[in-house]
């Protein structure tokens, strides 16, 4: 398991070819693509179904961030893509603008336009997302028929330009397929990029996904924005590609046909998006007869979106995908060089978290009241109390993820009291779930990954790829794990996901670490090596605040104790003093 | 002032339509925790089997009337089986996708049969309104006002009076400890989708000889009621009610003094205010998540 040498240092780690060397494959291939598509001779019905499929795919390709990558729903992609079509119809005809002038103002306004929806609506739950994207693809829908003297209404706008550079079909064919390559290179990237990865983390779980320190509301921002934008983009290689644009382009119909694109293709990937809409746009069109009655071809869309959800929920491309995770979870991860570092940063004083005063009440529970704890560095502090006293509540509240009635919190110096969680992470805190919250679509790597992409880690240098595998194997390897990283959440034991949720809070370097009730549900093998692991952490200076109801672990592994009952706190102090205090012992077995 | 009034009234007509949609969404949003997205096609089939029976097969009204609306209950029960129960454990994107595949197939599938002429339905009473003073009233339009006002009540005696209404308010707090006190939880649900289908339907039915009958008029009809929902106060019913009347009167004065080819925007635009600067709308709590 070890390493041959140990002398190895992190830079002189096996790298891999340069990333562009390893890819040289797909640019060729795409290469080749592009040139058969500037030089075939192709008629102008096969020309035209080309044209079509690779402009759609682009606006698909939004759909698989949004959805795919970050679980946010979007209903209205064709009116993101009718506005870079109008942009490039109205600017190149009306206004006698440049084509890419016109081009990238498309996508400036759809990105703009879907910024806004997005913040206006991706605080709240998923339906609000649905619900006002069709009412906006409604009003959109109203204004390309009604706003005549902007958009010529009903009739539509023709006689739009293209580039000078491809004036001819297959020349700006050949430019839409280059187009597509480009962007299906990026979004088929996206996910192991740093925004990527945010976005996955806030698909599988949002809260999670804030404790470990991203911005759960602008990577959903972002991400619906990207796919406006990509929309817009889409649009506007549409209407060079057609000179012909009208509102039934755009209208909601052609937004769930962008949808069950992206589904039957698989809505992860970018590849399963290229296959979903080209099989959409052919099928079709061999089956034309359908098309004779209004409504029977939506209609079996429509079908197609109930069947693919209930039977095939990861599209076509998902079967493929499935078994290139399988053979992924084989592959060892490079064994880690250096075992795990921790250096809590200590800018503050002897105390790193100060709480004072701290309520939390909802309506007129007063779940936590008046609250103090003042939890000194390095070593193991634990939070006990009788069930419903309000130990999870402060937890909560100490986290972000509940607004403090009244009260202070100062981490390490830094007041974090009406910090957002992301950034009470950013700070220096660290924490566990009672109910673990794991990001399940993810390999354990890929978990802890994303905790040492903390803002604010020192330890992860620039924060490069490499830099990032390196500490997250680390910290896998200080849990025993570290054979196992490539494996999906999925196929790990429940105590196994604990380690790998502590695993990835040890990544991310924090100040302090919050284990909510880490020994619940763990068997006695489990509950010794938990216990042994508090130590190794707090043997590196680490300090912990632990939750739990196991008195053995928390009396052998905490110096200091501070117990809650009913919402305030009823004594605090050294452990062994703490447990035969007389108001402790009544409130856990009951007084006479 | 006359014309105030009269926009009025006709504002809380088509407003209490947006109610009663509202109230099929809210139910079976508490029950499910799911939005139904084809709600509004219920209203859009209902209205057009009326056309099929009154119409097309000439028969007695009351009597198409309680076969649409039995044709209704029969659609709610199909839509639980094929759409909502086989997704019932996954999470709620897989399910409110496929009640967006549902209400597209509903749709084009009324359009595939029936072409997309919108068709007139005739309304309930013989004699088209009384004039009240200034205000002239529409018999439709009270008939409308009327059944929304015994809905709401018939609503709230059956949810908050009954043993069956009990049973499924204890579903749609906590499924798990209602089946463990014996409640059937996949019998709720089925009576859940097969009421809201009804009421969905009989807002369809009431509605159709205000507007056409035509096969947009459920997604227009949805979309205000969803955005009753959440001016209102999302899943709250006495919410939904609100919303949905002042939604109605604020598109009719809308249309009357701004602009009629956009009276369907102003719901949008209510809508997104509400978003920003409301979110839990009217009567709701702050939109909070569990941790």
């Amino acid at each position: 398991m070890s390493a041959p040498s140990d002398n190895m240092t992190m830079t002189a780690l096996p790298r891999a070819k340069p990333l562009l060397l390893r890819h040289l494959p797909y640019f060729i291939a795409a290469a080749i693509l592009v040139a058969l598509a500037a030089t075939m001779r192709f008629d102008g019905y096969i020309l035209n179904v080309l044209m079509q499929a690779t402009t759609f795919a682009i606006a698909v390709f939004g759909l698989s961030v949004v959805l795919g990558l970050c679980g946010q729903i979007n209903l209205a992609q064709a009116a993101f893509f009718g506005f870079g079509a109008y942009a490039v119809g109205i600017g190149t005809t009306d206004l006698h603008l440049s084509y890419w002038l016109c081009l990238v103002a498309g996508c400036v306004l759809a990105l703009g336009a879907g910024a806004f929806l997005g913040m206006s609506t991706l605080r709240l739950g998923g339906h609000y997302l649905a619900m006002v994207t069709i009412s906006f693809q409604q009003i959109v829908t109203l204004v390309m028929i009604n706003a005549i003297g902007l958009t010529h209404g009903p009739d539509g706008v023709s006689n739009i330009g293209r580039p000078d550079l491809f004036q001819t079909a297959q020349g700006y064919l050949a430019f839409c397929v280059a187009m597509l390559a480009i962007i299906g290179y990026f979004v088929w990237h996206l996910p192991d990029t740093r925004l990527g990865r945010a976005m996955r983390a806030v698909r599988d779980n949002e809260l999670a996904a804030g404790v470990s320190g991203i911005d759960v509301f602008r990577t959903k921002v972002y991400a619906f924005a990207l796919c406006a934008a990509l929309g817009g983009l889409a649009g506007g290689l549409f209407a060079g590609g057609f000179a012909y644009v009208s509102p039934d382009q755009f209208s909601f119909a052609e937004s769930i046909v962008f949808l069950t694109m992206s589904l039957l293709g698989g809505v992860a990937s970018p590849i399963g998006s290229a296959i979903g809409t080209g099989l959409l746009i052919l099928i079709p069109e061999w089956l034309r007869f359908l098309k004779s009655v209004p409504g029977l071809y939506l209609a079996i869309y429509g079908l197609f979106v109930i069947l693919i959800i209930r039977y095939m929920p990861d599209g076509i491309w998902g079967f493929i995908g499935v078994a290139l995770d399988r053979w992924r979870s084989r592959i060892k991860a490079p064994a880690a060089a250096a075992p795990l570092l921790l250096k809590p940063a200590s800018v503050g004083g002897d105390i790193v978290l100060e709480v004072t005063g701290l309520s939390k009440h909802f309506g007129g529970l007063k779940a936590v009241d008046g609250v103090d704890i003042a939890v000194k560095r390095g070593g193991v502090h634990a939070l006990i109390g009788p069930n419903g006293s309000g130990k999870t509540t402060t937890l909560n509240v100490l986290s972000g993820l509940y607004k403090a009635t009244s009260g202070k919190i100062v981490l390490d110096g830094t007041d974090i009291t009406t910090m957002p969680p992301h950034r009470r992470t950013a700070a220096g805190l660290g924490r566990t779930f009672q109910n673990i919250r794991l990001f399940r679509s993810m390999t354990a790597l890929e978990n802890v990954e994303i905790g040492a992409e903390r803002p604010g880690n020192t330890l992860i240098g620039q924060g490069g790829d490499a830099a990032l595998t390196e500490r997250a194997m680390e910290a896998l390897t200080f849990v025993g794990l570290g054979s196992r990283a490539n494996e999906l959440i999925s196929s790990f034991s429940y105590g196994h996901q604990r380690l790998i949720e502590i695993a990835r809070a040890l990544a991310a370097n924090p100040t302090l670490l919050l284990l909510d009730e880490p020994a619940a549900g763990l068997n006695s093998t489990e509950k010794l090596e938990l216990h042994e692991l508090l130590k190794r952490i707090a043997a590196q200076g680490l300090t912990i605040l632990i939750i739990d109801h196991d008195m053995t672990l928390v009396s052998e592994a905490a110096q200091h104790i501070t117990v809650l009952n009913f919402g305030r706190r009823i004594a605090d102090g050294e452990s062994m003093a703490v447990l035969r205090h007389p108001d402790v012992v009544s409130a856990y077995l009951g007084s006479e | 002032m006359d014309l105030v009034l009269q926009l009025l009234f006709t504002g809380v007509g088509i407003g209490a339509v947006y109610a009663l949609v509202a109230l099929g969404f809210v139910l079976i949003f508490r029950a499910t925790n799911v939005v139904n997205f084809a709600q509004g096609e219920f209203s859009m089939v209902a209205a057009y089997l009326m056309v099929v029976f009154a119409v097309d097969l000439g028969w007695p009204y009351w009597l198409s009337f309680l076969l649409a609306l039995a044709g209704m209950a029969l659609l709610g029960v199909i839509f639980n089986l094929g759409v909502y129960y086989p997704l019932r454990h996954r999470s709620f994107l897989p399910v409110i996708i496929a009640t967006i595949g549902a209400s597209i197939l509903m749709a084009n599938s009324v359009l595939a049969i029936y072409g997309p002429q919108p068709q007139v339905l005739q309304g309930w009473f013989e004699t088209p309104g009384i004039q009240l003073g200034p205000v002239y009233l529409d018999s439709q339009y009270l008939l409308i006002i009327a059944v929304t006002i015994v809905m709401v009540i018939f609503n709230y005696w059956f949810f908050e009076r009954t043993m069956l209404g009990k049973k499924l308010q204890a579903t749609s707090q906590d499924k798990e400890m209602a089946s463990l006190l014996g409640i059937s939880v996949s019998t709720m649900i089925m009576i859940t989708f097969i009421y809201s289908a009804v009421l969905g339907g009989l807002a369809g039915i009431l509605v159709a000889p205000v507007l056409f009958v035509s096969i947009q008029m459920g997604s227009t009809i949805a979309l205000k009621a969803f955005a009753a929902t959440i001016i209102g106060g999302f899943g709250d019913v006495a919410g939904a009610i609100i919303g949905g009347l002042a939604l109605g009167v604020i598109e009719t004065f809308g249309a009357a003094y701004v602009s009629v080819p956009y009276k369907d925007g102003f719901a949008f635009l209510v809508l997104v205010l509400f978003l920003i600067f409301r979110p839990q709308g009217i009567f709701g709590e702050r939109v909070a998540e569990k941790a």
